[in-house]
Formats: C-alpha cells, sequence, structure tokens
C-alpha cells in the first residue's frame, strides 16, 4: 500500500476544545482510486477532509499527501478542493469566478481559457458562463464549484459532498466523469451520506462519532457484515460498536 | 500573480455593488454638505498671554471666564504656536491682539471677551481702536473650516472601516475564505491583495471627498491638495487594515456594525472634533491611541495652517505604522483558519 499510497492518515485525533471529533484515524488511500468516506453528518468527514487539504491541523496525529507532510503549500497546488459549502463570489459571473482561481493557480491566460471551457463542459454550464453567480440554482453553484476544483487539473481531488442538491441525471453524469478523471491516474477522496453513491467507489471509510468503523471495497464491507446494502452494513457495523 | 487575482477580484466586485460603490463617496460627501450648513458656535473660554496691561482691565477679562497667564512677549509667540494659547494681547498705545486663529470659536470668544472687557472700563466713552493680528487662518474662517479637515478625515475612516470590515466577514461567512486558504495562497497574500484591492477604491474615494470638501464647500485649503491626499489615503489604509482584522471578531454584519460606537465613535471625541482642553490629562491621552487623532491632526496643520512636510511627517510615520501594525495582526489572525 505504500508504494502507490497518495495519502496516508496516521492516528489522526482533532479535539475542539474538550470536544472530540476524530478519534485515532489512521487510513490509507492510493492513487487512483474513488475513496469515499461514508457517515452520517457530524461523523468528523468534513474535519477529516479539511485535515487532508491542509486547511486544519490534526490535534495529535499526521497526515502526508503525494509523500510530503501536511499543511504544505506546494502539495495544496496539485489539489482540487470542493468545499461543503459552495464559496463562490455571488456577484460575479462564472466566468470571473473561475478566472480568479485560475490566477491564484497561476494558470496563463491562454491555459485559463481552455481549461474554464473544458470544466464548464464537463459539469454541463457552458450557456450559462457569463451568468452571475446569484442568478444561479443551488444545483448549478455546486457544479460550478466543482468546476472551480477542477480547473488546474489537480492530481488529487478532495470532494465535501459533492452531489448535493443536483439532480439524479446530472449527478450520474458528473460520477461518470469522475469515474474517467480516476482513469487517468487522478485520486479522489469524496464524502457523501447518500448510499447508493458510495456503492460508486472503489473503496470506502464508514465513520461514525469520529471514528472509523469500517474500510473496505463496498462488496468486502457487505459480505463481511453479510447485508445485502450498504445501509445495513453501516448499521451492522455501527451497532456492533 | 495570486494578489493580482485578488485585487481584480474585489475591483469586479466593487463595480457590481454599485450602491456600496455610492456609499463609499457619495455618502461622506452628503454629511459633510449637510454639517457645513448646520454648525454653530458654542461657549468656549479662551486662554490669553498678556503684557503691559492694567489690573482693572485684567480683572474685567477674567470676569468673562478669560484665564489669563503671564509669558513673556517671546514665551508668548511661542504658545500660540504650540496652540497652547488662544491669544496674546498686548497693551500698547492701542491694544494688539495676536490670535492663534484655526479655530474660530476661541478667536470669536476672544475677540468678545475683550471688548467686553474694555467696554465697562471705559470711561470717556470714546473708541477705542484694536489692532487683531491672525498666526493662523483670518477672519473670514467659519466653523466649518476648522471642523471640515477633521470631518474628512473622520468619514473617510468611518466608511472604509464599515465596507472593508463587511466585506472580509463575507468572505469568512460565505465559505470564499476557507475555499482560499485550500488554494497555495499564503496568509499575507490575501491581506496584501486586500490592502491593494481596496487601497485602489480610497485613493478615488478620497481625491473625491477632498476635492468635493475643498471647491465646492469650500473649505479653507491653505496647504498641498497632495498631503491631504496622502494624509486621506493613509487614514483610509488604517481603517481598512483595522475594519479586515476586527471583522475576525464579528460573526455576522451586525455584530460588525456593533463594533462602531466601540471603535469608530470615540474618535469623534477625543481626535480633536471638539476642545479637549477641559478634559482631565488622562483623558486626552486616550486620543494617542486613535488613528484619526493623528489624520485630523495632520488634516488640520496643512489645511488650515498651511504646513509642509515637517509639521505632518510625525503623523504619516505614525498613520503608517497603525496600517503595517493591523496588517500583520491580520495576518496572525488568519493563523486561526490556518496554521501555515
Amino acid at each position: 500500500m505504500a508504494f502507490s499510497s497518495c495519502i496516508t492518515v496516521n492516528n489522526v485525533t482533532k479535539n475542539f476544545g474538550k470536544h472530540n471529533v476524530l478519534n485515532d484515524i489512521s487510513l490509507g488511500i492510493q492513487n487512483a482510486e474513488i475513496f469515499g468516506l461514508l457517515g452520517p453528518s457530524g461523523a468528523g468527514k468534513t474535519t477529516l477532509v479539511k485535515i487532508i487539504a491542509g486547511i486544519d491541523t490534526a490535534t495529535t496525529g499526521n497526515v502526508s499527501v503525494l509523500g510530503t507532510e501536511m499543511p504544505n503549500l506546494e502539495i495544496m497546488k496539485r489539489i482540487g478542493y470542493m468545499a461543503q459549502s459552495d464559496a463562490l463570489y455571488e456577484e460575479l459571473t462564472a466566468k470571473e469566478n473561475l478566472e480568479f482561481f485560475g490566477r491564484i493557480y497561476g494558470l496563463k491566460r491562454t491555459q485559463r481559457r481552455q481549461r474554464i471551457a473544458e470544466v464548464m463542459d464537463i459539469v454541463g454550464l457552458t450557456e450559462d458562463l457569463n451568468k452571475k453567480v446569484n442568478k444561479y440554482s443551488g444545483g448549478m453553484k455546486r457544479r460550478l464549484s466543482l468546476a472551480a476544483a477542477l480547473l488546474h487539473r489537480p492530481e488529487l481531488l478532495i470532494l465535501d459532498e459533492p452531489t448535493v442538491g443536483i439532480d439524479p441525471v446530472l449527478r450520474k453524469s458528473i460520477w461518470q466523469e469522475l469515474e474517467t478523471l480516476r482513469e487517468q491516474g487522478t485520486t479522489i477522496l469524496v464524502t457523501t451520506h447518500v448510499m447508493d453513491e458510495a456503492d460508486k467507489c472503489q473503496r470506502l471509510a464508514m465513520l461514525r462519532d469520529g471514528k472509523l468503523i469500517a474500510v473496505g471495497t463496498p462488496s468486502e464491507l457487505k459480505e463481511s457484515s453479510s447485508s445485502t446494502t450498504l445501509e445495513e452494513a453501516f448499521l451492522t457495523y455501527g451497532g456492533a460498536e | 500573480m495570486r494578489i493580482q487575482a485578488i485585487v481584480i477580484r474585489i475591483i469586479q466586485q466593487f463595480f457590481r455593488d454599485k450602491r456600496t460603490l455610492g456609499l463609499m463617496i457619495v455618502a461622506p460627501m452628503f454629511v459633510l454638505l449637510l454639517m457645513s450648513l448646520v454648525f454653530n458656535g458654542e461657549d468656549y473660554h479662551p486662554t490669553v498671554a498678556v503684557s503691559n496691561m492694567p489690573e482693572p482691565l485684567k480683572e474685567q477679562l477674567e470676569e468673562q471666564n478669560v484665564t489669563i497667564v503671564d509669558y513673556t512677549e517671546q514665551e508668548a509667540m511661542e504658545a500660540l504656536k504650540e496652540k497652547e494659547l488662544d491669544a496674546f494681547i498686548k497693551m500698547n498705545k492701542e491694544p494688539e491682539i495676536n490670535l492663534e486663529g484655526s479655530d474660530p470659536t476661541a478667536n470669536k470668544a476672544v475677540l468678545m471677551a475683550f471688548q467686553e472687557a474694555m467696554k465697562s472700563m471705559q470711561t470717556n466713552g470714546g473708541e477705542q481702536k484694536l489692532a487683531i493680528h491672525y498666526l493662523y487662518g483670518s477672519e473670514d474662517m467659519e466653523l466649518f473650516d476648522n471642523f471640515g479637515p477633521v470631518l474628512i478625515g473622520f468619514f473617510i475612516f468611518f466608511f472604509v472601516f464599515l465596507i472593508s470590515g463587511v466585506s472580509f466577514l463575507k468572505e469568512r461567512t460565505g465559505g470564499t475564505l476557507e475555499r482560499l486558504l485550500a488554494t497555495p495562497l499564503r496568509r499575507w497574500e490575501i491581506v496584501v491583495g486586500y490592502v491593494i484591492g481596496f487601497g485602489l477604491f480610497t485613493t478615488v474615494q478620497a481625491t473625491l471627498i477632498s476635492w468635493f470638501s475643498i471647491q465646492i464647500l469650500g473649505i479653507m485649503m491653505e496647504g498641498s491638495f497632495f498631503y491631504v491626499l496622502l494624509i486621506t489615503f493613509l487614514l483610509a489604509m488604517t481603517a481598512l487594515t483595522l475594519g479586515t482584522l476586527l471583522s475576525a471578531y464579528a460573526n455576522n454584519e451586525l455584530q460588525m456594525i456593533q463594533f462602531i460606537p466601540i471603535v469608530v465613535v470615540p474618535q469623534v471625541f477625543f481626535s480633536g472634533l471638539f476642545n479637549m482642553e477641559t478634559m482631565a490629562e488622562w483623558l486626552q491621552s486616550i486620543g494617542l491611541v486613535m488613528p484619526l487623532t493623528y489624520g485630523a491632526d495632520a488634516l488640520r496643520e496643512i489645511m488650515i495652517r498651511g504646513q509642509g512636510w515637517e509639521m505632518i511627517a510625525q503623523d504619516v510615520y505614525i498613520l503608517l505604522a497603525f496600517s503595517i501594525g493591523f496588517m500583520i495582526l491580520n495576518i496572525l489572525a488568519l493563523k486561526k483558519h490556518r496554521k501555515l
């Protein structure tokens, strides 16, 4: 695992004051896999991905990404992060938003233009490029956030609840796109609380109350808990505590 | 490149939000206009040095609530320059009154008191000639000329503080700050980007407001317009950096507005808009920690007294120190969101 590992999480614990959010989490995520973090809200998924993305730091333990301990600004250039909130400048157009993020990642003008066209096509927003974001629907904002995360061709894509508020048709096409990116070698870490999405991941980690309760492929998790759906598996693991 | 990205974005946002842009520029002009219309004088007890004055006249003056101090002529003229005295009265054949001149209220109070005192002394009823000299200002000076420079500084400070604070706050509550911190942007690049982006607008704002006050409202202007711009710009920078810094301690726009009575309003009272000589010494020293004190002082030196660099240099350095200090604190405050 260490050989082709993209993310290594070692004994990470995170406390906010006295409140314990993550409890001794260890994980390895390999290159070019879609890895899902599954768990109910409040389980600590967002905190964990923030620590991996280098925004937050662990109270104890450490995380390395692409062979370097986080946080590290050089590595952050190679990560694409899509936050749970849309984090867009509402009064600007989609294009202006993407131009902004493109500049921050140091994309040259022609590169920016080309990449903006590409990512807007991926998320199906080409028509709305020059529309102001405050005219966007919730689902469109979500897709634009994803586009912003894809802009600089990151090697690691961290997506925090990427498909909330996106209709099933588009959700399917986004997952297809993620699969294509994975085939091209991108590692994707995605958090979700939707079980049928979790099924599309190569491997999964189940998180509850800040503890890692199970790791494996969707079918492994179902088998070892002798359940037919991930939902059942989750309940079994959770109840077994 | 990355700083440039922030600067461009801020400019685009400004042009989208025309109301805020208007608030920054038109609102201060509007309030200044109102103030220039309504200002009136108040009771003021002047401090005066005298020479060769007969005792009875002194007593009469003291009855008019004038504080009389004993100085030699040389000391008195020095004290006038330092603004420790309001006037120096020399009794020769005809009385000669040297006024400090920059505060119309004080001028008027001295002249009124003196004329009253003379009147009660006069037995032969003959009108006495008076020689009046102004060290600064002139008899045409109105109260607003004295308040004007402080008000220009204050309104620029107030609006820049509020708008920059709220926009930085929105960045945090809207999640875009977290998003920025997930990029390779350094903390100082965010702060510098904000300073430059807003700096461009505050330059325009300061220019327009100063121009309006001087050309349209006709505030007294003895010194260089460039220095006025320099000081208003520095005040705006201080307000900007303080606003973004304090926004870290507000959770929403309303809480940002709550800083106004705590941070902005007290500066009005201690920056010299109101005469502070009647205040306790320790109260007066509160003004020393307030940026507006220095901005207002420098603006008065330039606009009323026509002074140049020498007199404002200290204020410029202090304002610069405030801005840089707040910027550093800002960069440190962002550490709360990302260690790196």
